[in-house]
This record gives C-alpha cells, sequence and structure tokens, in this order.
C-alpha cells in the first residue's frame, strides 16, 4: 500500500460553524507529512475525524486501508496520536500512563520507553498533577514514540517543549522515519517542518490551499532581486511576474513571480549588471503569504 | 487591603458562571418549602393528630435519628421538625458545593491562575466565593420567612426556620472555603466537606437517640438548627455558635490561604511508581484507579448508615408492638412482620441515596469525555463501548455493592441484639437488594443522555429529584397512582409476607437494559465532545 492517509472532499459542521469544508489531503507510506494551516483552520478537526472521534458529514477517508469511523478500534492498533495539549489522569504517576496507553493501544516497547524517558529528561514518578505543559508533551510523546506503529498522528506534538527538547524529537522523528514509519505532523515550527517534512499541505477555512514538496511550493512564491545597472532601467514593469518595483536612478528592486525569474534575469542584465542580490523566499514568506491572505478576507484557491 | 483587591470583579464572574446553576438550587429549595408547607397544615390541623405523632417521636428512635428531636406540639413546630434537618443538608451541601467550585475547583484547572496574574488579592477568590454563597443563603432565607409567613406560619418562628437553614448553608460554606485550602484535588476537598456534613448529621443522630448522649447533638451544626426552636420559643443565641464556629474556621481557611503557595494544598503530594503495575492495562484497570476513591468513601458511609439503621430496628417491635394503631398503620404500608415493614421503608429510603452514588459513577464518563481525558483512551485500541462500559460496571454494580454492604451490617446489627444473625441478614439483604432494579432506571437514563443528549446530562440528578419528591410528597399531596407510577421506586415490592411477586422488578430490570444499550446504541455514533 503506498498511501497512508488518502480524504478527499471532506466536510465537517458543528452546528453553524463549518470546520471543515472540502478538505482533501494525501499521505504517503513512509512519508513525513507536514500539516499548516493558521489557528482555526480545521488541523486537530482533521485528525480527529481521522482517528474517528468525530463522524464526517461527507467525504471520504481511508487511513491505513480502512475506515478511520468503522474500523477506529482494529486501526488504532497500528496508529499513535500525540495532541497539541496532552492532558493527563491528575493521580496517576507519568510512568504508569505511559504504561497504560502503551498497553491499551495492544503493547509497547521497554526498551524503547526507557530510552526515550532517559532522553527527554523525564520524571517519570511525578504525578500527572504537577507536570508542567511541557512534561506533559513529553508524556504523551514517550508513550505514541515507544509503541511499535506504523502511523504517528502528531497534532502541534513539541508546544511548551524547550529548544533542547524540540532538537531530540526532531532527532527521533527522524529515527521514525529511517525505519519506515509514516508521520503527519501538524505544526507551527517551521523549522521543524523544514527540518523533518518530505511534503506538506497547507489548509485554511477547512480547505487545502498547497500541497507538494517544500521545493515545489517555494517555485509558487516569489523571489527578491535588488540590483545596481549601469544605465537607469525602462520597462520592467511591463513584464509579467514583476511586483512592488522600486526604481531610484541606477539601482533597482522588485519581487519576481520564480518561475518567470529567467526573463526577468534577462531583461535586467540587458541594462548593465554591476552588483546583484537575488533571495529565494524563505518558508516563513511562504507561509505568510497563505497566512495573511486569510486576515486580507481570503483569495480564491 | 490588597490582598482581597478584585473581589467585585471575581464576585461579577462567579454570578456570571452560576446565572443558571444558582436559581435553580434556589428555585428547588423554594419549591420544596412550598409544597410541603402547603400540604402540611391539612395534615396535622387537630390537637389528636398532633398528639399521635408527637408520641411516635417519642418513642421512635427511627424518627429522631432521620429528623432529630421536636421541640414544640403546634403543627408549625412539627413541620420545622419534619423538614428542618432534611432541607439543612441539602442547603450546606449546595453551599460547599459551590464554594469549592469558585475556589479549588478553579486553581486546579488552571484558569485562576490567568485570573490571578491581574489585579487580584490572594484573598480575593475565597472572599468572593463566600460572598456569593452567603448572599444565596441570605436570598433563600428571606424568600423562605415569606413563604411560610404567607402560608399562614407564626412569623417569628418562620424567620428562625428559615435562618436556621441559611446559617446552616453558611457554616458549610466556610468549612468547604477550609477543605479547599487543604488538598490539590477539587473532588478530595469537596469528599473533605462532604464527610464533616455526613459526620455532623450522624452525630447528631446519635445524640438525639441516646439517652446520655444527648450533648452530642450540641457538638453537631445540624442540630443547632433544632435548637434555634422555631415555633417553639426561639432561642436567638444558638444563632450565635454558627456565626462563631464560622469565624473561626473561616479565619483559619484565611491563614491558611495566605500562607500556602499557588496551586499547593497542605499536603504534598507524593511521588508515584516509574512504572505502571501489570494490572494497569485496561480500561476496567483505569476506570477502577479513577473511581476506587468515591466507592470506598460510599462503602465507609454504608457500613455506618446501615450500623444506626440495625440498631434502630431493635426497637421496633417494642414500639409499635404495644401500640395496636400504630401497628395498623405501618401494616398498612407493607405486609409482613413489623420489622420487615420497618426494613423495606429505611430500604426505600437508602435506595435514593444509592442511586446519588450511581449517577455520580457514570457521570464521570462525561466529565472524563469533557476533561478530553477519553481522547486518549479513545485514540488507541480501545473501542467506544469498552470505555463506557469500564465506567458503567462502576454505577450498576457499585449500587449492588453498596446495597449489599448496607443490608448485611443492618442484619448483622439487628441480629445480634436478638440473637438471630441467620435470619436476620437474609431478611434485610433481601429487602436491600430488591431495591436495585429501580436504581438501575435511574442509572439507564443518565447513560441515555450520555448517549443522546451529553449536553444535558445534569438532568439525571434532576430525575431523582422528581422521583424523590413524588415518594415525599406524592402521598402527602395525595397525587394520583399514574403520577406516582412514574417514579421507579414506587414499583419496588415489599418483600415481606405473601404479596411479593417478582413481575415489576423484572420489568423495571429490561427498562434499565433497554435504555443503558440505547445510551451505548448513542454514545457509539456521536461526535466526542472536543476543546476546538
Amino acid at each position: 500500500m503506498d498511501t497512508a492517509i488518502s480524504v478527499s472532499g471532506v466536510h465537517k459542521h458543528f452546528g453553524r460553524t463549518h470546520a471543515l469544508d472540502g478538505l482533501d489531503l494525501s499521505v504517503a507510506t513512509g512519508e513525513v507529512h507536514g500539516f499548516l494551516g493558521p489557528n482555526g483552520a480545521g488541523k486537530s478537526t482533521t485528525i480527529r475525524v481521522l482517528l474517528g472521534l468525530l463522524r464526517a458529514d461527507s467525504g471520504t477517508a481511508t487511513l491505513l486501508g480502512g475506515d478511520p469511523w468503522r474500523d477506529a478500534t482494529t486501526l488504532h492498533r497500528r496508529l499513535a496520536y500525540v495532541s497539541g495539549d496532552v492532558t493527563l489522569w491528575p493521580g496517576l504517576s507519568g510512568g504508569e500512563i505511559i504504561d497504560l496507553l502503551g498497553r491499551l493501544r495492544g503493547g509497547l516497547n521497554k526498551a524503547r520507553r526507557d530510552e526515550l524517558i532517559e532522553r527527554f529528561e523525564l520524571d517519570p514518578r511525578k504525578k500527572a498533577r504537577t507536570y508542567s505543559k511541557g512534561n506533559r508533551q513529553k508524556v504523551g510523546l514517550i508513550a505514541a514514540l515507544a509503541s511499535d506503529v506504523e502511523l504517528l498522528l502528531l497534532d502541534e506534538p513539541t508546544s511548551g517543549l524547550d529548544p533542547l527538547m524540540e532538537a531530540i524529537f526532531q532527532d527521533c522523528i527522524k529515527e521514525e522515519k529511517e525505519g519506515g514509519r509514516t508521520v503527519l505532523l501538524s505544526s507551527h515550527i517551521l523549522a521543524e517542518v523544514e527540518s523533518l517534512c518530505d511534503r506538506v499541505s497547507i489548509i485554511r477555512n477547512g480547505r487545502t490551499v498547497e500541497t507538494g514538496t517544500l521545493s515545489d511550493l517555494r517555485h509558487l512564491t516569489r523571489t527578491s532581486i535588488a540590483a545596481e545597472l549601469a544605465v537607469r532601467p525602462t520597462g520592467l514593469d511591463a513584464l509579467s511576474g514583476v511586483h512592488d518595483l522600486v526604481v531610484d536612478g541606477h539601482n533597482v528592486k522588485f519581487e519576481v513571480d520564480t518561475h518567470e525569474l529567467d526573463a526577468a534575469l534577462k531583461a535586467v542584465t540587458s541594462f548593465g549588471v554591476r552588483s546583484l542580490t537575488s533571495q529565494p523566499p524563505t518558508l516563513e514568506e511562504l507561509f505568510l503569504r497563505h497566512y495573511e491572505d486569510e486576515l486580507n478576507g481570503g483569495r480564491t484557491a | 487591603m490588597t490582598a482581597l483587591a478584585g473581589t467585585g470583579s471575581l464576585i461579577r464572574l462567579a454570578l456570571r458562571r452560576d446565572r443558571w446553576l444558582l436559581p435553580i438550587w434556589l428555585v428547588l429549595f423554594i419549591v420544596i418549602v412550598q409544597s410541603s408547607a402547603s400540604a402540611w397544615g391539612a395534615l396535622y390541623d387537630t390537637p389528636e393528630e398532633r398528639a399521635s405523632i408527637i408520641s411516635q417521636i417519642g418513642t421512635n428512635p427511627t424518627f429522631k435519628a432521620i429528623y432529630g428531636i421536636n421541640y414544640g406540639d403546634t403543627a408549625d413546630a412539627l413541620f420545622a421538625w419534619r423538614y428542618g434537618a432534611t432541607i439543612g443538608v441539602f442547603v450546606a451541601l449546595m453551599s460547599l458545593l459551590i464554594v469549592t467550585r469558585h475556589t479549588r475547583a478553579e486553581e486546579e484547572s488552571g484558569r485562576l491562575e490567568l485570573v490571578s496574574a491581574g489585579v487580584v488579592g490572594r484573598l480575593a477568590p475565597l472572599t468572593s466565593s463566600l460572598i456569593v454563597v452567603f448572599g444565596a443563603n441570605l436570598l433563600l432565607a428571606a424568600a423562605v420567612t415569606g413563604i411560610l409567613t404567607g402560608a399562614g406560619f407564626e412569623t417569628t418562628g418562620s424567620l428562625a426556620f428559615a435562618l436556621g437553614l441559611a446559617l446552616s448553608g453558611i457554616l458549610f460554606a466556610t468549612i468547604a472555603g477550609l477543605t479547599a485550602q487543604i488538598t490539590e484535588s477539587a473532588r478530595f476537598a469537596n469528599a473533605l466537606a462532604g464527610i464533616v456534613l455526613g459526620a455532623t448529621y450522624l452525630l447528631r443522630a446519635l445524640g438525639d437517640t441516646s439517652e446520655g448522649l444527648g450533648w452530642l447533638s450540641w457538638l453537631s451544626p445540624t442540630g443547632w438548627a433544632a435548637r434555634l426552636k422555631p415555633y417553639a420559643g426561639e432561642q436567638w443565641w444558638v444563632a450565635g455558635l454558627f456565626l462563631g464556629v464560622a469565624l473561626v474556621v473561616g479565619v483559619v481557611a484565611y491563614v491558611l490561604n495566605l500562607r500556602r503557595d499557588f496551586g499547593a494544598g497542605l499536603v504534598a503530594p507524593r511521588p508515584g511508581p516509574a512504572r505502571g503495575a501489570a494490572s494497569l492495562g485496561t480500561p476496567l484497570a483505569l476506570a477502577w484507579r479513577l473511581q476506587r476513591g468515591l466507592l470506598y468513601g460510599w462503602i465507609g458511609g454504608f457500613v455506618f448508615l446501615g450500623a444506626i439503621f440495625g440498631g434502630v430496628a431493635n426497637g421496633v417491635d417494642d414500639i409499635f408492638g404495644a401500640n395496636p394503631e400504630m401497628e395498623e398503620i405501618v401494616r398498612k404500608l407493607g405486609q409482613g412482620t413489623l420489622v420487615e415493614v420497618y426494613m423495606d421503608l429505611v430500604m426505600g429510603m437508602v435506595a435514593l441515596i444509592v442511586s446519588v452514588y450511581s449517577i455520580q459513577a457514570a457521570l464521570r464518563l462525561r466529565s472524563e469525555e469533557t476533561g478530553l481525558l477519553a481522547e486518549p483512551v479513545l485514540a488507541t485500541a480501545v473501542g467506544r463501548v469498552r470505555w463506557a462500559v469500564s465506567h458503567l460496571v462502576f454505577a450498576v454494580l457499585g449500587p449492588a455493592l453498596l446495597l449489599l454492604v448496607g443490608g448485611t451490617v443492618m442484619g448483622l446489627i439487628y441480629g445480634l441484639a436478638i440473637d438471630d444473625v441467620g435470619g436476620q441478614v437474609g431478611t434485610s439483604v433481601r429487602s436491600s437488594l430488591v431495591q436495585l432494579p429501580a436504581v438501575w432506571v435511574l442509572t439507564g437514563f443518565a447513560l441515555l443522555l450520555f448517549g443522546f443528549l451529553p449536553r444535558l446530562i445534569a438532568a439525571a440528578w434532576a430525575a431523582l429529584v422528581v422521583f424523590v419528591l413524588l415518594g415525599q410528597l406524592g402521598p402527602i399531596l395525595e397525587l394520583s397512582q399514574g403520577a406516582m407510577d412514574v417514579s421507579p421506586f414506587t414499583h419496588i415490592p415489599k418483600t415481606g409476607g405473601e404479596a411479593f411477586t417478582a413481575t415489576p422488578l423484572i420489568w423495571l430490570v429490561g427498562i434499565a437494559a433497554v435504555l443503558c444499550a440505547a445510551g451505548l446504541y448513542g454514545f457509539r455514533r456521536r461526535d466526542l465532545a472536543t476543546a476546538g
């Protein structure tokens, strides 16, 4: 099987709120898939539909070849889930909860559990009531990562972790990937997404707006060019894909759609280039563009 | 006083959060007082009727144990005797629950941390919750005085009666303010305050029924309300006892509150095991961990309750045997020997108490769900029905265990007294377990709500209150059999004599089973509650 998760046209309403509005998502087996979008875009709702905790109003969703609602229990043996705000029974110790959740899933790897507790520097004897936010996340992560499962559903799993623990988390996910596991990772930490994810999907208002590899997505955005020229340039504003053009004497600055870069550079060089700086789009710009569009009332998706 | 800064804002917050809860509690009390007051006058309007009930109170320890001692021979005074202690307990319960809800529960959830980071003094949460509850109790006192005076009761006595209720509420609000400082868990803080309430009730029951131990009642706040002597030459100075003790308890609570860290209790939590025991690997094992504290507490309570009722049973034959008229009245209520009739009566009341446990245990399903603690379990290989059943086991088998414990202890104590342990344990266990099907109908109703109308799950409590009122007021108000039949408790057959028939029990078990199955079906089909 080469598709671990396949969601198409899924709708979900909560009263009058349209949480998922025809969402599509496809995650290949063995890949780490980034799942991005502004707060309230529907990421957690999607993951809960995939877990069979919520029932989709319409559309189809397939998880590990099964129906996430109907086959929930059998599918859950093959996956582990960490929420962005791990909730724990206040009277149980961290160690007890890790063991309990592992056993409820069908067993956990004891050696791996002990190794993870050590790596994440968790004190498993403390009662859950006394754990900080970051320590609660660690309990959830250790319980999930210590299970021998095919698929990890991670919903902002590192919220509250310190940078050292964040690095350990990234190492763990890389190991999971080498072991052939599939990971769906919802995250706002762009460095995490950039270093871990093979492909990403960006959703907004319950709908997928972009999906692809990071380099695919970079192509969809703009490169900034600044140049000092031999003569004052003319006609650059007529080129397609050029935006925010500023001509100041012999200096020129503009943004260009990455797929029009070649044509724009040819035009610039015809004025005699004395110096040139080019900045590829950062991931941050890429996402901000998608996130900001929502603030501006959305654009045609 | 910077420690009190923000109290006003917190009072408004509490009123906003409780804008339904408080009025519902108050209206409930007002309805109970109103309906019992309007029925009472007609019931004991002749001196002969009053003399008869007073002689019963004087001779029957059951009455004294449950309702206390009566201080006057007017219909008004008898009303205060009959309803003062029982309504007072519920007013105290309301007050302590609301104080914990706004203090320790808020602190435990972390919400109070956000509030305390604002311009809010360290003592403001406790102070504001006490002010709200004190206010609610004074409002209740005013309403009750008005209703009773309006129903023709004497004014001064009505004021004393209402004051007794309000002072019980105020004292137990303060006690909850203290228990909220002691533990880190709101559940445990409520349990502690509830145990104090139960203990004072039992202390008074013991004091009121035992010749030489009468002074015990003076140690118990639930006895003080009666000793305000409403309608029987009011002893106003007793109000000072309430206020004095409330003041002392309140000062201790404030001192503890000032000295402790935010979020901490007096008792530092001990570390737990680093590994889960091998047995902690099933939903049932988890449910046991979560439910066992509640069950242990209830078992303890039922040992006590069984002992009291068992001890009282010893007097029943002597009392009624000497009074043929009374024997006739009791016989009308049921069949069998006098003691069997007594056991059926007592167990009918015990069954209502057991229902409280059963609903509590069933409602844990919903609190786990809304606390997002069902989600991590249901995201594992545990199906919804299996998870729900793991808690349902406690709501269904827990009451059976409690009734068995209560019945056994009662039979044992009574059996030892009359040298017939074997026979009496059998009789009392039979009359306690026969109540189970009615309790299960309520359990099933709670589960039905959980499956289909989870937001309205508190309606399970409303159903219990309706059944209690039907049982308590139905005969007084002379309600039709059709109305009385709404309550499953009406259908429990008497165990003594020939008339016993199992048919209604089979029906009730069937109804409970259908309700439970429907609830599980509904829960399988619905969305889980989510935070987002």
